[in-house]
């Protein structure tokens, strides 16, 4: 009965957003008041219903309902309490069920806090949401019901894909979704802004408190994935340019975008054509994402679904949201009357131009990802890779790495270079020292690495220097937040570049006792044997490591093979220190008794993903910051109008 | 000069830079992909249309049986990549992926160096969950081989 209940509370969901949507219509047409008071509420109740079915779904994957389709068939008895949640939303309904309750609890979120925007564009926001809301409800309901039964019911199930079994899999989807759907947000603002016209600073504000949330845990779900690929896959590189990954990086690309100019708009009245339009981007890339990952047209770990009936089902909910959004965008543009001017050398400049590199990453990106599928529609295969994304992309992402260096010091509206001479003069300094390092001390290190190695440095300096001359104590959060984010892309960078450029790099097939030698690292193969863990069974290697002769660390890494399905993978074991990461895979027994061990010294590589959290974190104050502000703004007009109140008496 | 000219007419400048920055953005994207895109081949293609020596370009086919040889430094192997028609010498330095086995599909990232194509890289089946991209829709001869032998 329990499948039946989560099934009725998706039906009903879906008829909340149903009447959402006719409510939040009528409401911003005519002064109904009924139907305005029907929309807040229905959101939230829609929120708390997707909810419930998702806790129904995940409430199916603990007990292991075998008599449930989607159960069966990804999931096992014998599979530990953990992997049976994350079960859940690892297989194609359950992560589209994931995204539904995401949507409803965002949309019921904004619902019930939300409370600065003109309530005519409140009601088109709600209601641009429900529609969304709506097409994926169709989707799950017609096409992919998770609460699907099957009859008779089989005894064990089938088990979910090994790579799919690790800790990472718990937190990187349900993290990345929070991100990728809650852009869906600002895609709503930015329509509801479009229907009644209201396009200032108070919608800025309002939408940027949503994209910085969802732009914060986008972040933190591409460092996730990237750290899992890194480990899980043992092939030692943290970003292969996936289509898959590429799905995720779109989105955070416009998002980036949007969160700049949101605050152009918020701070100044201006760019606001563009924020509108970004708005629109950016959820309309985590749609294209989902079309791209979910609807089979690509194949990778990602991918679940094989129906191409469903691929054809998203890729029309994409061609109606989008192509609508881009239609009303075309019809109204014209009338968002254009905002407050500023000069060239001004910080709105500085952030134009990062908006502007941002943006033609990401259509870099774009066509990259989709240029294979259009070849491919010709007859034509072809595999778009590193030696595109790299250099193309490095070509927008320097300059924007510059303009960085200088923009936080500038000044909004109008101000002059000779002021900044310092902000400008002290990142070159660190350049040329950089330079003048790295020729001394290292050699053959390949241009882009080499740039990346030039410029972090620089850009972390660059980057402290907007706290110059400011007492610590009162800057605002939000200072802080954006100075923290930059320095993190400046700590990313030097880890990107530092991987490229120093790794070392060791495979050998060596006898139990074999002692062998990569970077500062002394490894010795000390034995090899079997263990066994729940639901598999592994050869455990027993390595004894040594960084520059010290003491001697252990590594286990393992050959595991799942029983079901029957699958094997490597799993490697890893060392951190403060200056790099040392990484183990087991490989093969090759003849003569031997073993395949392959061994990389990865320098600072571990700050790739410190970056990526730093970002994150930055995002975090900023947004701790700006809610403080709004409360405090809230506070002080309750007071104002208590005191009328009291006065008027 | 008038500041509300000025200001008009720097705001203009802004645009067309913004403007020529993302055209610039999208025409070097569509040269590099039609120049640097690493390009997919069968066995029967990269015979008959041999690829650049030392450019990157990507190898799918099955793994013809009975053609892995290991070298003696035990991580080194050799064996030839068919499909059906052609078959093209590999050599591939590394931990072979679990599902690599002779006559199964094989997707390599390498590059000819002589006649021989040298892997970096090898995705090999793993089950019908993740299947390299290319793989999946080779022509349906090979397909249906490969479902065969691979169930």
């Amino acid at each position: 009965m329990i499948a039946e209940w989560g099934l009725a509370a998706l039906w009903l969901a879906a008829a909340c957003a149903a009447l959402q949507l006719w409510a939040g219509g009528a409401a911003v047409s005519g002064r109904n008041a009924l139907m305005s008071a029907l929309v807040r509420p229905m959101a939230v109740v829609q929120g708390v219903l997707a909810l419930v079915a998702f806790a129904v779904l995940i409430w199916l994957f603990v007990q292991t309902d075998l008599s449930v389709k989607l159960v069966a068939e990804n999931s096992h008895v014998a599979k530990p309490l953990i992997y049976k949640i994350a079960g859940t939303w690892g297989n194609h309904e359950g992560s589209m069920l994931l995204w539904v309750t995401v949507m409803g609890l965002a949309g019921g979120f904004v619902a019930l806090v939300e409370r600065r925007l003109p309530e005519p564009t409140m009601m088109a926001t709600l209601a641009g949401q429900a529609f969304v809301s709506l097409g994926f409800y169709a989707f799950l309901l017609l096409a992919s019901n998770p609460f699907a039964r099957l009859n008779p019911a089989p005894l064990v199930g089938q088990g979910l894909n090994p790579l799919l079994q690790d800790p990472g899999l718990a937190f990187h989807p349900p993290t990345l979704y929070l991100g990728y759907v809650g852009l869906s947000v600002a895609f709503s603002f930015a329509i509801g802004a479009l229907i009644t016209r209201e396009v200032g600073p108070v919608f800025a504000r309002a939408m940027r408190i949503w994209v910085l949330g969802a732009w914060i845990f986008l972040t933190l779900g591409i460092t996730a994935g990237s750290y899992w690929a890194y480990y899980v896959l043992g092939w030692g590189g943290w970003w292969f340019w996936d289509p898959v990954e590429n799905a995720s990086l779109m989105p955070w690309l416009a998002a980036t975008a949007l969160l700049h100019s949101c605050g152009v708009l918020a701070a100044r009245n201006a760019l606001r054509v563009w924020t509108v339009m970004l708005g629109v981007v950016g959820f309309s890339m985590s749609m294209l994402g989902t079309f791209l990952v979910r609807s089979g047209i690509l194949t990778s770990v990602h991918a679940f679904a094989v129906d191409p009936k469903r691929g054809t089902f998203i890729l029309v909910l994409l061609g109606i949201y989008i192509g609508g959004a881009l239609l009303l965008f075309a019809m109204r543009a014209s009338s968002i009357s254009e905002g407050e001017r500023f000069s060239l050398t001004s910080r709105e400049t500085a952030l134009v131009i990062n908006n502007v590199l941002l943006t033609s990453i990401l259509g870099i990106v774009l066509m990259g990802t989709l240029y294979p599928l259009v070849t491919e529609a010709f007859g034509e295969r072809v595999s778009v890779g590193p030696p595109y994304f790299n250099p193309i992309s490095a070509l927008f992402a320097v300059p924007m790495v510059l303009v960085l260096m200088v923009g936080p010091g500038l000044r909004w509206r109008q101000d002059n270079l000779a002021r900044l001479r310092m902000q400008m003069v002290i990142p070159l300094v660190v350049i040329v020292g950089a330079v003048v390092i790295l020729a001394i001390m290292t050699s053959g290190i390949a241009p882009l690495p080499m740039i990346g190695l030039v410029l972090a440095p620089a850009l972390a300096v660059a980057s402290i220097m907007p706290l110059r001359g400011r007492n610590l104590r009162r800057t605002p959060l939000a200072v802080w937040g954006m100075v923290t984010a930059h320095l993190g892309i400046a700590v990313a960078l030097f880890g990107m570049a530092s991987d490229s450029a120093f790794t070392r790099e060791r495979l050998i097939a060596a006898r139990i006792g074999e002692v062998t030698e990569v970077g500062p690292w002394r490894v010795k193969l000390a034995g090899v044997m079997p263990v066994a863990g729940p639901n598999w069974t592994a050869l455990q290697a027993k390595l004894l490591v040594s960084y520059r002769d010290g003491a001697e660390i252990t590594l286990h890494p393992q050959s595991r093979t799942f029983w079901t399905p029957v699958q094997t993978t490597a799993v490697s074991a890893l060392k951190t220190r403060w200056n790099g990461q040392l990484y183990t895979v087991l490989g093969e027994e090759a003849e003569g008794g031997r073993w395949q061990l392959r061994l990389w010294w990865k320098p600072f590589v571990p700050l790739i993903w410190l970056g990526g959290i730093m970002v994150a974190f930055g995002g975090f104050l900023a947004l701790l910051g700006r809610i403080a502000a709004d409360l405090r703004r809230i506070i002080a007009k309750q007071k104002i109008a208590y005191r009328r109140m009291r006065q008027g008496r | 000069m008038n500041i509300a000219v000025k200001a008009k007419h720097q705001r203009l400048v802004l645009v067309v830079i913004a403007l020529s920055a993302l055209i610039a953005a999208g025409l070097l994207a569509a040269w590099a992909l039609r120049n640097q895109a690493s390009y997919f081949y069968v066995p029967s293609d990269l015979v008959a249309h041999p690829p650049v020596q030392g450019r990157s370009v990507r190898l799918g086919g099955m793994v013809e049986r009975g053609s892995i040889k290991s070298e003696a430094n035990g991580v080194t192997i050799h064996f030839s990549v068919g499909d059906g028609k052609v078959r093209v010498p590999v050599r591939f330095s590394g931990i072979r992926p679990a599902l690599f086995v002779e006559g199964s599909g094989v997707v390599a990232d390498g590059r000819m160096v002589g006649g021989v194509f040298q892997a970096d890289n090898l995705l090999a089946k793993h089950d019908e969950k993740y299947v390299p991209r290319e793989m999946k829709d080779m022509t349906a001869s090979e397909a249906r081989r490969m479902v065969a032998e691979t169930k």
